[in-house]
C-alpha cells in the first residue's frame, strides 16, 4: 500500500513522465469503449485546466493589487439564469418563502418530486423585513388562528434540530430568550384583555393575568401608574435570532434540492379563460404560465415556466399582485374587487443603553400606548419601538427619524420604567412591515381569480413568528389541496371579497 | 417502476466500470448519462460531485475499500436518508421514553404515574412524610411499595443523569408540592425544559441544573418565576459564554437565593499579554449569600 502511495506522490511531482504515459493509456481505452462514454471520471487533462484556473486567480489577485484603490474584476461573477422550468416558483427569499420551500420539499413523496425555485432580488437582504425585525414571538393574540400559528411555530423551533439539521453541519442555534411578553392594559382595554386570555387558554397558550399589585411584586422596576391589568406569557414566548432561522431554513431547503435564483420578478405570462356568468357578465379566470425573472443590473431575463407561484414577497407583495391586475380594472369586475391590500410601512427600532435598567428577567414589554421594549444581550442594552399613530413615515427608503424617538417613545418609556429616564440611544434602524391595510392580519390562501397564485403575506409585523406554521399550511394547500393541520381558511381571500375584516384586538 | 430499475442498472454499471477505470478521479456525473430521461440540470444536481478524489495506482486494480467509497459517495442522498432514519429513530425512542404516562394515570392516579415515570427513567424520589428514597434497584428491578402511596405527594425528585426532556416534564408538573428538583448532568434538558418549571413556582426551593450541556442564558431568565427558590446550582454549564456576568445577573434576579456556581474560570483574561487582575481560581467555588 505504501509503495503504491509513494508512486502516486511521485506521479504528482513528475508530471512529464507519468502524466504523459497516463494520457496515452486513457486515449487508448477511450477508443476501446467506443462511443458509449462510460467514464466515471474526467480525464487527467483536467489537472492542467485546474492549474490554469488557479493561475488565472493569481493573475487577477496580482492585477487588483497593482491597481490599488479600484475593484477590478474583469470576469465578474454574474448570477446564473434560473432554469427554464420549475414546478413551484416562490417569489421572495425571506423566512416565509424559505419556510414554504422547506415544507414543500419535506412533503414531496418521491425524491425530486417537486422542483422548486426561490427567487430573491437582494442577496444581501438589506431591505428584507426578516432580518430587520425585533425577533419576538408571542401567543397573546385575539384571533385563535394567530394563537395556534404561534404555538405551532414555537413547537417547530423547540424541535428545530429534528427538522432543520443538515448532515455534518452543526446544530441549529436560534439564541432563544424565554423571557415572555408582558402586555399592559389600561381600564378601557382590560375587558378585551380578559376575553383574549380566554381565547388564548382555549387554544393552549399559557398566559397569566396580573393585577397592578402583583405586577409591582413581580417586576419592581415598573411604574404601574395607569395600568389596570397585565398579561404575562409563561411559556413559548420570547425572542430569537431571525437571521439564524432564515439561514437554517435556507440551508436545509437547499440541501434538499431547492434552487435559488437572484433576480427580480417583473412580470407574468398568463392564460386567460373568459367565462360568462348567468347574468351575462364576463369573468376572466387567469392562470399563470410563465414568470419573468429579470437578472440584477442587466437586461437579461428568463421566462420560467411554472405550475404554481407562491407570493411570499413580504412588503412588495402588493406590487407583485398588481402585475397580474389584481385590484385594478373597472370597478364592477371581480378582479377589482379582490385586491391584495399589502403595502410596505416603515417602522423604526432604536437601540438603547441604560446601565441600571431592568435585569435578566426583563420581558418583552408592550405598553398600552403602543411602545414596546425588550432587553438585548447582557450588557444593559435594550431595543424599543412603536407604531406611529397619525402620520406614516415615507416608505420609499429606510432612513431613520431620530426625532420620532424623542417625541413618541422616550416620554412613554421613562414614564413606564423610571430607570429609563437617563438612557442613551446607541443606534437605530428601520424595516418594512408587510402591512395589510384591510385588517392587519395575514392573507394565506389562493387567489380566487388567479388559480395558481398562493399568498402568504400581509402579516403586518407577525411574519417571522408565524413563518414555520404558515410555510407548512401553504405547502399543504399546494400539495394536498386543503389545510390539514391548522385550518387557516379564515385568513383567506373570502374576507376581502366580502369586505368583512378580521381585526386583531391586541397589539 | 422505472426508478429502481435505472438505479439497479446504474449500480451494476458503476461496479463494472469502476473495476476497469481504477485510474479515474471520481466524478459521479456519469451515472446521470445512464438515465433514460434527458439530462437537465435538476437531474445532474441530484447526483452530487464527490468531494474526495479517489486515486489509486495507475497499474494495479482499485481496492475494495476505494471502490466501496466511490460507490458510497455516488449514493450520497441514499446515505443521507439512512442517517436521517437513524437520527429519527433516536429521537423517536427518546420521545417514547418521555411520553406522558396516561395509561398509568388512568389506572392509578397522577402521583403513581409520576412515581412510575421517575423510576422508569432511573431517577429517584422521596415522599413528603418519609425519609427513605425510592430508586430502581440493580438491573432495573423496582420496589413496588410506591403503589401503596396513591395520595402521598412527592417532596424531592432526583433526575440527575437521566434522559428527561421537555416532554418528560409533563409527567412531573402535577406535583405542586415539590421542594427539591435535581436535573444534574441531564443531556436532554435544555432551555425549553426550564420554562416548564414555572409550574413549581409556589413550592420549589432547591434546584440543581449543573452540568447540563444545552442550557444557555436564555433559559436561565425563565427561572425568575421561582419565587421560593433558596438554592440554585448552575455549576459547569458549557452553554454559558460569559458565566461571571450571568451569575451576577442571576443574583440580582433572585435576591433570596443562594447560587452555587463552580467549575468556571472567572479570572479576567489579560488582553495583549498583560495581566490585568487575578480573579478567583477555577477550583474554588464562588458561593455568595444573597441579601435576605
Amino acid at each position: 500500500m505504501s509503495t503504491r502511495r509513494g508512486l502516486h506522490a511521485t506521479g504528482r511531482t513528475v508530471p512529464g513522465l507519468l502524466f504523459g504515459s497516463l494520457r496515452v493509456t486513457r486515449r487508448r481505452t477511450l477508443l476501446l469503449c467506443g462511443h458509449r462514454g462510460l467514464s466515471t471520471g474526467q480525464p487527467l487533462q483536467n489537472d492542467f485546466f485546474k492549474d490554469l484556473e488557479s493561475q488565472f486567480k493569481a493573475f487577477r489577485q496580482k492585477a487588483s493589487d497593482a491597481l490599488a484603490g479600484r475593484v477590478w474584476t474583469p470576469l465578474a461573477n454574474r448570477p446564473a439564469l434560473p432554469p427554464e422550468r420549475a414546478d413551484v416558483v416562490i417569489v421572495g427569499g425571506g423566512v416565509v418563502g424559505w419556510s414554504i420551500a422547506y415544507w414543500l420539499k419535506k412533503k414531496e413523496r418521491i425524491r425530486d418530486g417537486v422542483r422548486i425555485l426561490v427567487v430573491e432580488k437582494d442577496p444581501t437582504y438589506s431591505q428584507a423585513s426578516t432580518v430587520l425585525s425585533a425577533g419576538g414571538i408571542r401567543q397573546q393574540f385575539s384571533l385563535p388562528e394567530n394563537v395556534l400559528l404561534s404555538l405551532a411555530s414555537a413547537d417547530f423551533m423547540r424541535n428545530i434540530d429534528e427538522h432543520l439539521s443538515v448532515l455534518n453541519e452543526g446544530a441549529v442555534d436560534l439564541h432563544w430568550n424565554h423571557s415572555g411578553y408582558l402586555i399592559l392594559a389600561n381600564e378601557n382595554a382590560a375587558p378585551v384583555m380578559e376575553k383574549n386570555r380566554k381565547t388564548q387558554r382555549d387554544a393552549g397558550a399559557k398566559v397569566s393575568l396580573l393585577s397592578p399589585v402583583q405586577l409591582k411584586d413581580t417586576f419592581p422596576w415598573i411604574n404601574t401608574d395607569g395600568v389596570a391589568l397585565a398579561s404575562y406569557g409563561l411559556e413559548n414566548e420570547g425572542w430569537f435570532d431571525p437571521w439564524a432561522l432564515l439561514n437554517a431554513f435556507r440551508r436545509k431547503a437547499m440541501s434538499m434540492g431547492v434552487q435559488q435564483c437572484i433576480g427580480e420578478v417583473t412580470g407574468f405570462s398568463c392564460r386567460t379563460n373568459i367565462m360568462d356568468t348567468v347574468d351575462g357578465d364576463c369573468v376572466d379566470l387567469k392562470r399563470i404560465t410563465h414568470v419573468k425573472v429579470q437578472m440584477p443590473n442587466s437586461l437579461e431575463y428568463q421566462l420560467v415556466r411554472c405550475a404554481v407561484v407562491a407570493n411570499a414577497a413580504g412588503a412588495f407583495s402588493g406590487k407583485l399582485a398588481q402585475m397580474l391586475g389584481m385590484g385594478l380594472g373597472p370597478r364592477s369586475t371581480i378582479m377589482a374587487g379582490i385586491p391584495v391590500p399589502v403595502e410596505p410601512r416603515k417602522r423604526y427600532i432604536y437601540a438603547l443603553h441604560c446601565p441600571d435598567g431592568p435585569g435578566l428577567d426583563t420581558p418583552f414589554l408592550i405598553d398600552y400606548s403602543g411602545v414596546y421594549c425588550r432587553r438585548e444581550g447582557l450588557g444593559g442594552n435594550y431595543i424599543a419601538g412603536t407604531s406611529p399613530e397619525e402620520v406614516e413615515p415615507d416608505a420609499g427608503n429606510l432612513e431613520v427619524d431620530h426625532q420620532f424617538f424623542e417625541e413618541k417613545i422616550r416620554p412613554h418609556l421613562a414614564h413606564r420604567v423610571p430607570a429609563f429616564e437617563n438612557l442613551t440611544v446607541t443606534g437605530a434602524w428601520a424595516g418594512f412591515y408587510d402591512y395589510n391595510t384591510f385588517d392587519q392580519n395575514a392573507i394565506v390562501g389562493v387567489h380566487p381569480m388567479v388559480n395558481n397564485m398562493y399568498f402568504a403575506t400581509g402579516f403586518s409585523g407577525h411574519g417571522l413568528q408565524h413563518s414555520p406554521a404558515v410555510g407548512r399550511a401553504v405547502a399543504e394547500l399546494i400539495l394536498e389541496g386543503s389545510f390539514k393541520t391548522l385550518d387557516l381558511s379564515g385568513l383567506g381571500f373570502r374576507r376581502i371579497l366580502e369586505q368583512e375584516p378580521m381585526l386583531e384586538m391586541s397589539f | 417502476m422505472a426508478l429502481p430499475l435505472t438505479r439497479c442498472c446504474r449500480q451494476a454499471s458503476v461496479l463494472l466500470v469502476a473495476r476497469r477505470w481504477c485510474t479515474s478521479t471520481s466524478s459521479p456525473v456519469a451515472p446521470a448519462t445512464l438515465r433514460s430521461s434527458p439530462v437537465d440540470p435538476a437531474t445532474l444536481r441530484s447526483s452530487p460531485v464527490a468531494p474526495a478524489t479517489l486515486r489509486s495506482s495507475p497499474v494495479a486494480p482499485a481496492t475494495l475499500h476505494s471502490r466501496l467509497l466511490l460507490f458510497l459517495s455516488q449514493q450520497f442522498y441514499d446515505i443521507d436518508m439512512f442517517l436521517n432514519w437513524s437520527s429519527r429513530w433516536k429521537h423517536g425512542s427518546l420521545r417514547r421514553k418521555n411520553a406522558y404516562y396516561a395509561y398509568t394515570q388512568s389506572l392509578y392516579g397522577e402521583n403513581i404515574a409520576t412515581a412510575y415515570y421517575i423510576l422508569c427513567m432511573k431517577g429517584g424520589f422521596r415522599y413528603v412524610s418519609q425519609s427513605e428514597w425510592f430508586r430502581p434497584g440493580r438491573w432495573g428491578r423496582l420496589n413496588w411499595d410506591f403503589l401503596n402511596h396513591r395520595e402521598t405527594l412527592i417532596d424531592e425528585i432526583d433526575m440527575s443523569n437521566t434522559l428527561i426532556n421537555y416532554r418528560g416534564m409533563d409527567n412531573l408538573v402535577g406535583q405542586t408540592s415539590l421542594r427539591t428538583l435535581s436535573l444534574r448532568g441531564c443531556p436532554e434538558v435544555d432551555d425549553w425544559s426550564l420554562t416548564r418549571l414555572h409550574e413549581f413556582q409556589d413550592s420549589l426551593e432547591e434546584l440543581d441544573i449543573s452540568h447540563c450541556p444545552h442550557i444557555t442564558v436564555g433559559g436561565l431568565s425563565a427561572l425568575s418565576h421561582l419565587k421560593r427558590l433558596r438554592r440554585l446550582d448552575i455549576s459547569s454549564l458549557p452553554g454559558l459564554s460569559s458565566p461571571g456576568l450571568v451569575i451576577i445577573l442571576l443574583e440580582e434576579m433572585l435576591p433570596h437565593c443562594l447560587i452555587t456556581a463552580t467549575g468556571y474560570d472567572l479570572s479576567l483574561r489579560p488582553e495583549g499579554g498583560k495581566m490585568v487582575e487575578q480573579g478567583q481560581r477555577s477550583d474554588r467555588g464562588r458561593v455568595l449569600e444573597g441579601s435576605g
